[in-house]
């Protein structure tokens, strides 16, 4: 298929969160276990502590087109490293005024406390974030992109070929199998 | 360790102006320890600068590299295929290593600019992390071992050395109730240490010309050299 790259498509904000393994990618599971809705526009990129997060790091995601960025961490005093929560604040401050330096909108970055039995909180500030991202605008490094990177949205899931028909007799063979070695 | 800020990005920006391909190039040396051009620096300059080129919708190539002293002719040579590449080189070390890259990449058949991207500050120490601060001016004629490892040439805002003056009030210098008065710091430590007698000793007028008043300076180690 032939891709016209002139045609202007909707702008669809990309979001990359950094979550911290004891915290926030747990919420985020949890907002997964019950069955929360949030925008898909979130890519939840998994870290063992907020602490580990770095300016290049985040730099580096608004290098690749993304139009806001979060650190999801624990709570102040929560931190399974004792401080890491605390490194990852100042970091993402320093950040901001890193962007800054550079013409993009600082509001464009943020930190979040999000505990790990906070999975609506999650689902809230991943909107949150998505419905900053949509009034900031895009992102003015995607113009000079071939291709935006982080991949595909989520919701273009529709697009790929469907999965294979589950096949009703198999499964029945294999049910009576089981049913067999149990004789 | 000679200790460095970073240049506002804007400053940096202006002097590779016009430039497509641009190398920064961080040192391994004191500004990786004063967290000023080490190799995290550079990547984060690095991503600055693209970030704000594309925004602007400029092409330009960012390329970085760190080695581990520019200061070294030895450490700079196997880079300079890398700097013949490029239109302009912006160092991350101190003057000394501009300088020396400087010199380097003006030899090249295809001489290259380099453009400092840092303010190289003073002859510090670490106080904490963070934090560091002046301890030495390199004037040539050290005179610790009277002042009690305290330096008055560095840490007196007048660099007496028969102080204190008449600015020094409460263990504060008059330019700056932040700052510590040099001479009742030395003070302090001379009777910490039981030497006090040493505040009595006059040191003479000083021969200046072992600083910076000397003119460029220079050292030579005559059983070193090949």
């Amino acid at each position: 298929m032939k891709i016209d790259s002139n045609a202007i498509e909707p702008y669809e904000p990309k979001v990359v969160a950094f979550c911290c393994n004891y915290c926030a990618y747990t919420a985020a599971d949890l907002a997964g276990s019950l069955r929360l809705e949030y925008a898909p526009n979130v890519r939840v990129v998994y870290i063992l502590c907020s602490g580990r997060i770095d300016a290049v790091f985040l730099l580096k995601a608004f290098e690749d087109g993304a139009d806001a960025v979060y650190v999801a961490g624990c709570n102040i005093g929560d931190c399974h490293f004792l401080e890491g929560n605390l490194s990852a604040i100042r970091t993402v401050a320093h950040t901001k005024h890193l962007l800054a330096e550079v013409g993009l909108e600082p509001e464009r970055l943020e930190f979040f406390q999000i505990a790990a039995s906070e999975g609506p909180l999650f689902a809230q500030r991943a909107d949150e974030m998505t419905e900053r991202a949509r009034r900031l605008g895009p992102n003015p490094l995607r113009k000079s992109m071939k291709q935006p990177a982080g991949g595909k949205l989520a919701r273009e899931l529709d697009a790929h070929p469907p999965l294979p028909e589950a096949k009703l007799g198999q499964l029945i063979r294999h049910a009576e199998r089981v049913e067999e070695l149990r004789i | 360790m000679i200790v460095g800020d970073l240049k506002p990005v804007k400053e940096i920006e202006a002097s590779i102006r016009g430039r497509s391909r641009v190398l920064i190039l961080g040192c391994r040396g004191c500004v990786t320890v004063c967290n000023t051009g080490g190799e995290k620096e550079v990547a984060v300059l690095a991503s600055q600068l693209r970030i704000a080129s594309r925004a602007r919708r400029e092409h330009r190539e960012i390329l970085d590299a760190t080695i581990e002293r520019q200061c070294d002719f030895e450490y700079i040579e196997p880079i300079l295929l890398q700097i013949e590449d490029v239109d302009v080189v912006v160092s991350l070390a101190c003057g000394a290593g501009v300088q020396q890259v400087a010199e380097a990449a003006a030899g090249l058949q295809r001489p290259v600019q380099v453009v400092p991207g840092i303010n190289t500050t003073f002859l510090g120490a670490a106080l904490e992390q963070g934090v560091w601060a002046e301890r030495c001016q390199g004037c040539g004629d050290c005179v610790l071992e009277i002042t009690g490892g305290i330096c008055p040439i560095a840490r007196c805002s007048k660099s007496l050395l028969n102080g204190p003056c008449g600015g020094s009030s409460d263990g504060k210098c008059e330019i700056d109730p932040e700052v510590d008065c040099g001479w009742q710091l030395i003070y302090d430590r001379l009777s910490a240490l039981g030497k006090l007698e040493n505040m009595s000793r006059v040191l003479p007028i000083r021969n200046w010309s072992t600083s910076r008043d000397g003119g460029p300076r220079k050292r030579v180690v005559e059983e070193l050299r090949t």
